[in-house]
């Protein structure tokens, strides 16, 4: 086995593989260093890490879903590779445009069929942030009941006041004339 | 002036949140489904479990979460890195002391601090969180003995365990969370004493390991119950993020104390177990328990080790400060971390996004081991009987806490 490629060499990979409009951006100095990609390619990108033989990212350690807020209006994804054979590892982020009240949510394909780890990632995502993954087999809510509205990790969320007929909004009086008029 | 009747009656509030993904009434005839838990002992807290059989065989497993989801990602977002760590301690509450131990070397990397902390600060961290690994593995040994019909090994390896907790509340002042370790260093020095009575008790738990693995390991109803059971290929637990005692129980040497090297681990020598294979096939439920019981002695000898150093060249002095190096601010510079540490049951990672402005991180994500770990339950557990996926579910040894978080 030969020794791991270094950080440049990744890159230098990528971009010849899918060319250079794939690479948007580049932070070596990153814990670990870390790759922008363009979002249409991510699942493309990931089979390619995933099955070179100078790469070999087999462990997908972590999916992280950002929203930078309504003023930035954008949402990110994060992936965390490791390679266990070369020891090393790798940061790729992918950044979408925040999707309005209304509008249907931002969307990445799905690396699911890559790593099966990503099935449950990929659902908490969409589930917590609201990112909508392309091609997932089975997307639905994993932690929040199935009838709960919005995405608690956006930065403007703000919960709704019942539940099932229970106040959710703790810490806040109800008025008084409220109370029974709910359904 | 608030309605103080918190719930008001309405029978559109009985609907289910939660639906099951089969319908009972479109499986064909002779298919079941049965739903196990949320409250279900063999379950390990609140886990419910949608499963399709034919007869005893159990064809699907659809695991539904988030009965204890508390949005641990939300608090951490709006307390600062110090406030989190009781938080931290409520994810994995039955191994608190090592995701304090984590998140607080997560914090210090991205300070830049690590070479500030002093040696003896370290090494308490360590032992602490070693005792807390046995902790941790016996009750992941003692509640899948009672899962799976036998009750002495629980009331033997509980009233081991409270002897470490013991210890622990004695270090600290809480049993199970503990908010011991801090940024930059510890709540407090070792209390006097404790290096002798913690030495007293590792080799009276010596013996005990031993016992242990005769009455649970070696039993052959057990063996019988758990060898050939829930086989795990290596190929399938790596495409499934599987980690901790699980990963190893399928043959790979994968344990972060050794590859990342993080803390003193590099100082300490230890063995790290995997899975042969020794009575039924590599990765069964049996390996797994196995490794876990392996892990326990070189936790022992890892803690001997420490308290050998903590007794000598790092002995206890009138003028050490536990807090010395406790930042007075915890403000890490711009940029996105992923840091990660061995726990019982794998890998820890925590991402944090700092933005430079603030006290608070801009996000911070917890790459839950035990989630990862559930993931592969319904892989594993296609085509056996309904007995066996209660073996299975006991030998991936989650703790809903931090599944849910």
């Amino acid at each position: 086995m030969s020794a791991p490629a270094s950080f440049t060499t990744l890159v230098a990979l990528l971009q010849d593989k899918f060319g250079t409009g794939i690479v948007l951006g580049t932070d070596e100095a990153g814990m670990p260093p870390a790759v922008l990609i363009a979002p249409d390619a991510i699942a493309d990108v990931c089979r390619f890490l995933y099955e070179g033989e100078q790469t070999y990212f087999d462990l997908l350690s972590c999916i992280t879903g950002l929203d930078n807020g309504p003023e930035a209006a954008s949402m990110e994804v994060v992936y965390n590779l490791y390679s266990i054979p070369y020891n090393q590892h790798l940061m790729l982020k992918v950044v979408l445009p925040r999707n309005l009240p209304g509008q249907s949510l931002p969307v990445v394909p799905s690396v699911s069929s890559i790593w099966r780890t990503a099935d449950w990632h990929e659902r908490e995502v969409f589930d917590l942030v609201g990112i909508h993954f392309t091609g997932h087999p089975d997307l639905r809510r994993i932690l929040l009941p199935d009838d709960w509205e919005g995405h608690p990790l956006r930065k403007d969320y703000r919960e709704q006041e019942y539940y099932h007929g229970i106040w959710v909004r703790y810490g806040q009086e109800r008025l008084e004339d409220e109370s029974g008029k709910h359904q | 002036m608030a309605n103080p009747v918190q719930y008001q009656y309405h029978p559109d509030h009985f609907k289910n949140s939660e639906p099951a993904k089969y319908k009972a009434e479109a499986l064909p005839p002779g298919h079941m489904l049965i739903n196990i838990g949320p409250q279900h002992p063999s379950t390990h807290g609140v886990l419910r479990l949608e499963v399709i059989t034919d007869g005893e065989i159990v064809l699907d497993v659809v695991p539904h979460l988030g009965y204890l989801h508390r949005c641990f990602e939300k608090h951490a977002e709006n307390l600062t890195y110090q406030q989190t760590i009781p938080f931290v301690d409520r994810l994995d509450y039955v191994a608190a002391m090592n995701n304090e131990h984590i998140w607080c070397l997560g914090v210090e990397k991205m300070l830049g601090i690590t070479d500030k902390v002093p040696a003896r600060v370290e090494y308490i961290r360590v032992l602490v969180a070693e005792l807390n690994r046995i902790a941790s593995h016996f009750v992941a040994v003692g509640t899948y003995a009672m899962d799976i019909g036998a009750f002495t090994p629980f009331l033997w390896l509980m009233r081991d365990r409270e002897h470490i907790l013991r210890l622990l509340e004695w270090v600290c002042g809480a049993r199970m969370l503990y908010n011991y370790i801090w940024i930059g260093g510890l709540y407090y020095d070792l209390p006097v004493g404790f290096e002798e009575r913690c030495s007293e008790f590792l080799r009276y738990l010596k013996p005990k390991l031993k016992e242990l693995e005769d009455l649970v390991i070696e039993n052959k109803i057990f063996v019988d119950r758990t060898a050939g059971v829930g086989v795990l290929p290596l190929d399938l637990a790596i495409n499934y993020g599987v980690t901790g005692p699980m990963l190893r129980g399928s043959g790979l040497a994968y344990d972060l104390r050794r590859i990342d090297g993080y803390s003193v681990y590099p100082e300490l020598d230890f063995e790290v177990p995997v899975g042969r294979g020794q009575m039924g096939a590599k990765g069964d439920c049996w390996d797994r328990s196995w490794v876990r019981v392996q892990e326990c002695h070189q936790s022992v000898y890892i803690a001997e080790q420490c308290l050998q150093r903590l007794t000598t060249d790092l002995k206890r002095s009138r003028d050490f400060d536990p807090k010395a190096a406790v930042p007075k601010k915890v403000r890490p510079p711009k940029g996105d971390y992923y840091v990660r540490g061995e726990t019982p049951r794998g890998e820890l990672g925590f991402f944090f996004r700092a933005d430079g402005r603030a006290d608070v991180p801009f996000r911070c994500k917890a790459r839950s081991t035990c989630f990862v770990n559930l993931s592969v339950l319904p892989e594993i557990s296609k085509g056996v009987m309904i007995a066996d996926l209660i073996a299975i579910i006991g030998s991936i040894d989650f703790i809903l806490g931090e599944v849910d978080r």
